[in-house]
């Protein structure tokens, strides 16, 4: 890691670590609050452990110029580790969060172990956390190769990673505590929200740039996802997290919004992190890892285009089908409701144009568990993005909303479409960044493939029958004109399904593990005995025109 | 780099002549149904827009040709149902509670909205059946604090215990031990003779002893002479086997050291007075059948 850096910049990154290392102590010494303090002194604890790392390589003998000459891959491969790490940790808690549906005694009467709090850690875990870092190692490989470029940057890949998985942590270990600003997947309080606006910009600006140093006279399609997916977010995050802190050195702050202006806001920005972090990027991701691994070419460029600008363009206005029947004027939910409609010819699309992709290639799928996983993840994607608009029709929302078969459609999504998309692009791209010829275990990759898919359908089919059933229960008036159940019969009747989600979702995980452990068997495995393509490399001249 | 646009042998479409790193682009045009369904879609949001509100103009809005809004509609639906309401609801109101009683027809209604309304809003305290548990009493044992009749449970769910009605019902055992009124000592006595009392279900003046003369000094003010409660005080019944924080000497010991002081919600801001009168009857019905004597 270090190695790889000048001396000029270590000095750099060691002086960034020293800032954010003063910025823990202050915090540390100055608060009026110990979960401010506790969480200086994690930011502290963090710099000052990096540091060390960064001292003990300072002396090293200077990196060779020739490796400005190769892709930067270093950041990419960390962050592969990372993403396997936050994905154990967060499938981990969200299979212990379903089981505490079930067995509510499994809070053992600790109040950080409530469901409250035990929640966002899974939310945040597996969305941040694991989608995150495999966004960041994905994109940084992505942008490299079909821009044949290095990256634009030798420092700030590693503080883009680095500082990102800051914020993970400081989330995740703020929740227990109980410090949250209670916006749904934007829980972090106002500090640790402008960390991640630091580090977020650093990311743009280094995309950016890197896409400006191109060596290929067009973007490629993979890189406009990216680009709107860094670009999307950082406005969402901007925009939704406006808040006065009570003090500098106090964790609570009070939002900028109230009322319904406040809900209509969060929507907007959880439905669009659902849009441009969730799908977005994911997209960027299959529109590079599937052609490469179908050996196929794109099906259409110019359904590209219509689906990118469609999904870019009509996501934005979505977000008030999450406010259907509420406070929220009508007029709203209309406009919701139709460009929801609207949004799933261009969701579509992008699905039809993968699985279009695959025309020619359908005996790789057959054979290759990895291309599986991606072909598997677009057909989800379909279904998914039907299904939201769908329940996005206010009648249908009606039935739906509140009750399991938004948790259902969420995780038709995150487990169907992110996690098996992110699952095949990194058996793809851990055997090429350490020169491996495959993945240590073909026969892992396979049993992976069919437990994350059982364990999908498990839990996507449970939570169907637990929301429907649960809908229609609410909603349900006898003779006499009054409602038949009370609410804990519902929940009675949600038990059985609440064990059978929590039994997919531990399927789910233990195909992670299985993942997990092949990846690192494929890191220390041998290397592989042909040398990789001699072109995985920069073009260091303008070719052609 | 580029080579220009080729035929894709298998699609029999051209490609676009990039590439990036081994990917290429086909040129396909875009599906007919793709536009097909794009145009459809926009043209039933058009649509949809012209009938309900739909855009912004600065201070309004679209309002829609079906001069839908959703407030409207929400007052329409409550209005329609009121105007449907089943018979047996304005009977509810007219009728008084021994007239509902001797209506068993009318009862059976009653018992079906009573589950539910206790469901919701009753069981999440006293229990689903009106079992009670740690803290919260057992309704289905009848053994009133307040009084059992129907009347008297109306006012307890209306005005709740110890809540913030300006007629709340009031009820509060002291600290014996916390505000040392008594020693510890006398504290062990007093627990071990109320032990007594419910185990024996014995006539007061036997259980005679040290205990006896704390218990006429300290206790009988609110729980009475006969250590039978008294509805006035809301003290319970320290004869019988009924419990609401427990009856072992451990937690009598603790209930007379810190003192207790429990809380109901009042509900005449939550439930209307046709749900509280279908709850009273429904709590009412529950006890039947207990042992609850007054």
């Amino acid at each position: 890691m270090v190695a790889q850096l000048t001396r000029a910049e270590r000095q750099f990154a060691l002086l960034t670590l020293g800032l954010l290392a003063l910025c823990g102590l202050l915090m540390a010494a100055g608060a009026n609050d110990d979960l401010f303090a506790l969480h200086g002194g994690l930011i502290l604890a963090f710099a000052v452990g990096l540091g060390f790392l960064v001292i003990s390589g300072l002396d090293a003998p200077e990196p060779a110029d020739g490796r400005l000459a190769e892709y930067y891959d270093d950041p990419s491969r960390v962050a592969i580790v990372l993403t396997m790490g936050w994905a154990l940790f967060g499938l981990a808690v969200g299979d212990w969060v379903a089981w505490m549906l079930a067995y509510p005694q499994l809070t053992f009467d600790a109040a950080w172990a409530s469901f409250g709090r035990i929640r966002p850690i899974h939310t945040t875990g597996v969305i941040f956390g694991f989608g995150g870092n495999a966004l960041i190692a994905t994109s940084f490989h992505v942008v490299q190769r079909t821009c044949r470029t290095r990256l634009a940057g030798q420092f700030s890949p590693w503080f883009v990673l680095l500082g990102y998985n800051l914020f993970c942590l400081l989330a995740v270990s703020g929740y227990p505590l109980g410090i949250t600003q209670s916006k749904e997947y934007a829980e972090p309080e106002w500090y640790v929200d402008l960390w991640l606006c630091i580090v977020w910009v650093t990311y743009l600006v280094l995309y950016i740039r890197t896409l400006a140093r191109r060596r290929e006279p067009h973007i490629y399609v993979a890189n406009w996802y990216y680009l709107a997916f860094i670009i999307v977010v950082a406005m969402l995050h901007i925009v939704n997290n406006i808040a006065v802190p009570v003090a500098w050195n106090h964790a609570r702050a009070y939002s900028a919004f109230g009322g319904v202006q406040d809900a209509m806001t969060q929507w907007w920005y959880g439905h669009n992190a659902v849009a441009f972090f969730l799908t977005a990027g994911f997209l960027g991701m299959m529109y590079y890892y599937l052609p490469v691994r179908a050996q196929r070419p794109i099906f259409s460029y110019r359904m590209s285009i219509i689906s990118f600008w469609g999904i870019t363009f009509m996501y934005m206005w979505a977000g008030s089908h999450h406010l259907h029947y509420t406070a929220l004027p009508h007029w709203v939910q209309t406009l919701g409701m139709t460009f929801s409609l609207i949004l799933l010819v261009p969701s579509w699309g992008s699905a039809a144009n993968a699985l279009l992709t695959l025309n020619g290639a359908w005996h790789r799928v057959r054979d290759d568990a990895t291309l599986r996983f991606m072909m598997v993840a677009a057909i989800f994607y379909g279904l998914t993005t039907f299904e939201g608009s769908f329940m996005a029709i206010r009648a249908v929302n009606s039935l739906s909303h509140y009750t399991d078969w938004t948790v259902g459609h969420v995780h038709a999504g995150a487990l169907g479409w992110v996690a098996l998309i992110s699952f095949g692009a990194l058996y793809s791209l851990t055997p090429a960044l350490w020169g491996r010829a495959r993945m240590h275990s073909a026969w892992a990759v396979e049993a992976h493939f069919w437990l994350a898919l059982a364990g999908t359908l498990i839990y996507v089919f449970s939570m169907w029958n637990s929301g429907v059933i649960q809908g229609l229960m609410w909603r349900t008036y006898d003779a006499g004109g009054t409602l038949a159940y009370p609410f804990i019969d519902t929940v009675v009747a949600m038990h059985p399904y609440y064990i059978a989600r929590a039994v997919g979702g531990a399927l789910f995980l233990s195909g992670a593990a299985i993942g997990a452990w092949n990846v690192w068997m494929t890191i220390r495995g041998p290397a592989a005995a042909s040398q990789p393509a001699v072109d995985d490399r920069p073009l260091t001249v303008l070719a052609g025109e | 780099m580029s080579g220009g646009a080729e035929r894709d042998p298998l699609t029999g479409h051209m490609t676009t002549g990039h590439e990036w790193n081994g990917i290429k682009e086909l040129n396909t045009p875009v599906p007919r149904i793709v536009w097909f369904f794009l145009i459809t879609t926009f043209l039933f949001s058009l649509f949809w827009w012209v009938l309900m509100p739909a855009w912004p103009l600065g201070h309004t809005y679209t309002k829609g040709l079906m001069g839908i809004d959703q407030r409207q509609m929400v007052a329409d639906d409550l209005r329609r149902a009121a105007e449907k309401a089943p018979p047996w609801r304005a009977e509810v109101i007219r009728l008084d509670y021994a007239d509902m009683q001797a209506d068993p027809v009318l009862m059976e209604q009653v018992r079906r909205h009573g589950a539910v309304l206790f469901g919701d809003n009753c069981a999440a305290c006293h229990g689903p059946g009106g079992t009670g548990g740690p803290g919260f009493p057992a309704l289905a044992a009848g053994a009133w604090l307040w009084g059992g009749a129907p009347e008297v449970l109306a006012e307890t769910i209306r005005v709740g215990i110890n809540s913030d009605h300006p007629d709340t019902r009031v009820s509060q055992m002291p600290a014996f031990g916390r505000d040392q009124m008594l020693t510890r000592a006398e504290l062990q006595t007093l627990s071990g003779y109320v032990v007594a009392l419910s185990a024996l279900e014995m006539p007061i003046e036997v259980a005679q002893g040290n205990g006896y003369a704390l218990f006429a000094a300290n206790c009988a003010a609110c729980h009475g002479e006969d250590a039978r409660g008294m509805v006035e005080t809301g003290a319970p019944n320290l004869t019988d086997n009924v419990w609401i924080y427990g009856g072992d000497g451990e937690t009598i010991f603790t209930t007379l050291f810190y003192g207790r002081q429990g809380h109901m919600p009042r509900w005449d801001q939550r439930l209307s007075d046709l749900d509280r009168k279908v709850l009273t009857l429904y709590v009412a019905d529950m006890a039947e059948g207990g042992h609850g004597d007054r």
